[in-house]
């Protein structure tokens, strides 16, 4: 009976894989769509993510979306040598295997960094915040034009400066900077916010987990576990949760940073 | 299970006490075929940073997007992930399901325009 089970598990592992990840999209598909409602519904005070995603390493300037740009470009890498070590895998060549699982895993340790970084910025946002005036206007500050106070309301820009920016300053109720749970300096809701680390860090995780069983299988490749098993339907298996997880970035680029 | 038995082209056995041929598809073109699909997603992502400031309008804009989204969605489907060369069978219990996930955009977007309008 045991046995039967196990050469059943075996032979449908694959399916299975597929099935969790057909739930698992499910998942980020409700994220993402929780994210796009309510978007809609807050679509005079929600910040265009073009005006958020600024920053880029060793670059003093606005360089908006590179850096996103970026962290797909190395995700997509990854996805790339990880096909091939299930490619080498078809070809029953060990080694091959070993070289390509381990450049997935170093892709992936740079996508997590990447995103450490990101986070880091989206969290500790700029110099100077952003403030909320006595007449309930939100007005975020740039730290390349300083002493000017912009005004985003549907979808109109408004500039302050001079003399009577610093008066609104003076009078405004709040200075917020960077972003937690409860407030952001970039648009006058919580959600966005909310939606960054929600959306962001759940794929994160999901990143992680992929390097930690990538790691797991990179071991037993090592040690020639597959070799003596004589197929390397495992590393398909896996292959298929980290490609799922580029998928994932794929659909939180475009939604999240780009549209 | 000996090695022996996993030499064949175009399959293992299982090697447990059944000892199943499992078939599969090796194709040495299909190095090539990775590498095309990666400069294709790789390209069209440029691509999408590229236009993303333009002056498109952003209705276009947004609807390029969801269309090359889908497009670079099933590269890594059907390449990476190999969905392609399944069974009809599986692809279908996998992508059919989908079809309630475009409901449920529909839906959720229409319900927070409204909330947008009446609010």
């Amino acid at each position: 009976m045991g046995w039967w089970y196990f050469s059943l598990w075996r032979k449908l592992g694959k399916m299975f894989m597929w099935f969790f990840l057909v739930s698992d999209a499910f998942t980020f598909s409700s994220l993402l769509i929780a994210y796009g409602a309510l978007r809609h519904r807050f679509t005079d005070i929600w910040p265009a993510p073009g005006d958020v995603f600024t920053h880029f390493p060793f670059i003093h300037g606005h360089v908006p979306l590179a850096y996103v740009g970026l962290m797909t470009f190395i995700l997509i890498m990854s996805s790339v040598t990880m096909v091939l070590a299930v490619d080498a895998g078809h070809r029953r060549d060990n080694k091959s295997v070993a070289v390509w699982m381990g450049l997935t895993i170093v892709g992936g340790f740079m996508f997590l960094g990447s995103q450490a970084w990101e986070w880091y910025h989206f969290i500790h946002g700029s110099e100077k915040g952003a403030y909320i005036l006595s007449d309930g206007r939100f007005a975020r500050t740039d730290d390349l034009e300083p002493g000017k106070l912009f005004i985003w309301q549907n979808h109109q820009k408004t500039i302050i400066e001079g003399a009577e920016a610093e008066k609104a300053i003076a009078t405004s109720v709040k200075n917020i900077k960077g972003a937690n749970l409860i407030e952001n300096e970039y648009g006058n809701t919580p959600l966005f916010g909310n939606f960054f680390f929600f959306i962001t860090g759940f794929h994160g995780f999901h990143v992680f987990s992929g390097v930690v069983i990538n790691i797991i299988i990179f071991i037993n490749v090592l040690t020639g576990v597959y070799t003596r098993r004589g197929h390397y339907e495992q590393v398909e298996k896996t292959g298929l949760y980290w490609h799922f997880v580029d998928l994932v970035w794929v659909f939180v680029f475009t939604f999240f940073y780009l549209v | 299970m000996s090695d022996q038995n996993n030499e064949h082209h175009g399959g293992y056995y299982t090697g447990d006490v059944h000892n199943q041929f499992v078939p599969e598809h090796y194709d040495p073109k299909n190095r090539k075929k990775i590498w095309t699909t990666f400069w294709i997603l790789l390209a069209v992502t440029i691509f999408e940073v590229a236009i993303a400031f333009t002056s498109l309008s952003k209705e276009l804009l947004m609807w390029t997007f969801v269309l090359l989204t889908i497009v670079k969605s099933g590269y890594i489907v059907g390449i990476f992930m190999h969905l392609k060369s399944e069974k009809k069978s599986l692809q279908y219990s996998i992508l059919l399901p989908f079809l309630l996930i475009v409901y449920f955009i529909a839906m959720a977007i229409a319900e927070g325009n409204y909330l947008h309008k009446m609010f």
